[in-house]
C-alpha cells in the first residue's frame, strides 16, 4: 500500500457489538452502521470513503471493543505520532 | 480508487495488542459499556508516560470494572470485593519499586472498599486510583449504590433515590489526595493526558471517570444506550480545573462539571529511603 496516501482504518468485525460509539464520535461522519451482522448478530461498522479520513484515530480511541485501529498513510517508521 | 476499508480478521496489528489479552476478547463488558473505552484510555496513557510496563502492576476488585485486570497484559491481580487498594497497598510497600495502579469501579471503591479509600489517601500511599463511576451497581443488577444521585431510578429505588450520593473526587480530595481529577467516558483525550500525569504523580492520584452503563443506570433515566449517555456526556460536560471539589456533584441531570481538580505535592509512602519522599 505504498501508492496510497490514504488511511487505512481496519475493523474487527467479529469483535463489533454495534454500540456506534466510533459513527458519533467520527468527526468526518464517514462511518455508518451496515446492514450485514457478524456472527453474534451485530450490525457492524462500514466505511466507503476512506479519501476523507484524517486519521484523527477517534474511533480507535472510542471503541469499547478494541475493534477499530487506523495505520496512518504518512506513518514513518521513525517518527511515530507517540 | 480508494483503499477499501478492511473489515474482519486483519493481519495489521492493534496498537494496543502489547497489552492488552486479545485472546480473551470480546469482552463481557455490554454493548455499550464505556468500559473498554476506559482501558483504552489507560493502556495509551500508560505509553505515553513512558513507565516500563514491567514495573507496572494493576490491581482491581470486584465487579464490571475489576475484570479489566483480567484483560491486562501486565502483572495483574484481581483482588476481594473493596480491597483493591488494601492489597494495593500491601504490594506497593513489599516493593517500592512497582507503580501500582488501582483499577476499580464505585462499588468497589467507594461502598465496600470506603474506607481503604480514605486511609490510602489520609496516608498519601504512592498508588494511581481509576475509579470507573457508573453510578450503580451493574455487574449485580442495578442496584442503587453511595455514587447514585438523588431522584435516580435503580432496580432497587424505582421511584427515585433519596440518599444523598457521595461525591468520589471530594471524598479522594479531602481524603489527602495529591492529585484529583475527574472525566467522562466520552472526554477520551483529556482522559488520556489526565491518566498519564496521574501515573507520573508521587503520592496518592485519583481519576474518577464518568462511564456509561446502558444496561441498568441508563436505561432507567432516560438514556437507554451507551450512545445516548455519551451524548449526554459530551454536551452536558463542562471542564473546569482547579475547581473546588466539594462544589462538582454530580445530579441525575444537568452539568457534569469535569478537569483536574487537585494537584499538589505532599510527604508521601513509601519514603525512597533517601529521605526524599516529597516533603
Amino acid at each position: 500500500m505504498t501508492e496510497s496516501k490514504q488511511n487505512q482504518v481496519f475493523v474487527t468485525t467479529e469483535r463489533c457489538k454495534g454500540c456506534r460509539f466510533c459513527i458519533e464520535f467520527c468527526p468526518q461522519h464517514l462511518l455508518y452502521e451496515s446492514d450485514e451482522t457478524n456472527s453474534k448478530g451485530y450490525h457492524i461498522v462500514h466505511m466507503d470513503d476512506n479519501g476523507k479520513c484524517i486519521g484523527c484515530e477517534m474511533c480507535s480511541m472510542v471503541c469499547p471493543e478494541f475493534a477499530i485501529h487506523i495505520v496512518t498513510a504518512d506513518e514513518e517508521p521513525e517518527q511515530g505520532e507517540g | 480508487m480508494n483503499v477499501p476499508v478492511v473489515t474482519g480478521e486483519t493481519t495489521e496489528k492493534h496498537p494496543l495488542e502489547d497489552y492488552l489479552r486479545f485472546d480473551r476478547l470480546p469482552h463481557i463488558w455490554c454493548p455499550g459499556c464505556g468500559l473498554g473505552t476506559v482501558l483504552g484510555a489507560f493502556l495509551r496513557g500508560l505509553l505515553q508516560s513512558g513507565l516500563t510496563p514491567d514495573k507496572v502492576a494493576v490491581v482491581s476488585g470486584i465487579g464490571c470494572t475489576g475484570r479489566s485486570a483480567g484483560y491486562i497484559k501486565l502483572d495483574s491481580f484481581h483482588t476481594t470485593h473493596g480491597r483493591a487498594i488494601a492489597f494495593a497497598t500491601g504490594l506497593k510497600l513489599a516493593k517500592p519499586e512497582l507503580k501500582v495502579v488501582v483499577f476499580s469501579g464505585d462499588g468497589d471503591l467507594a461502598a465496600i472498599g470506603g474506607n481503604h479509600l480514605i486511609h490510602a489517601g489520609r496516608r498519601n500511599i504512592d498508588l494511581t486510583v481509576l475509579c470507573v463511576n457508573n453510578f450503580n451497581y451493574g455487574m449485580t443488577g442495578g442496584q442503587f449504590g453511595p455514587t447514585t444521585p438523588v431522584a435516580a431510578r435503580s432496580t432497587t429505588s424505582r421511584t427515585g433515590n433519596i440518599e444523598n450520593p457521595f461525591n468520589m473526587s471530594a471524598l479522594a480530595a479531602a481524603s489527602g489526595a495529591t492529585y484529583v481529577a475527574r472525566w467522562t467516558a466520552a472526554q477520551v483525550h483529556q482522559m488520556e493526558r489526565s491518566i498519564t500525569e496521574a501515573l507520573l504523580k508521587r503520592g496518592f492520584s485519583f481519576v474518577e471517570v464518568i462511564s456509561p452503563c446502558p444496561t441498568y443506570y441508563g436505561r432507567m433515566n432516560r438514556l437507554p444506550t451507551g450512545l445516548d449517555q455519551m451524548r449526554y456526556y459530551r454536551s452536558n460536560s463542562v471542564v473546569r480545573h482547579g475547581t473546588n471539589p466539594n462544589e462538582v456533584g454530580v445530579g441525575v441531570d444537568g452539568q457534569i462539571v469535569t478537569g483536574k481538580f487537585i494537584d499538589i505535592e505532599r510527604p508521601y509512602l513509601p519514603s525512597s529511603g533517601d529521605g526524599n519522599n516529597g516533603g
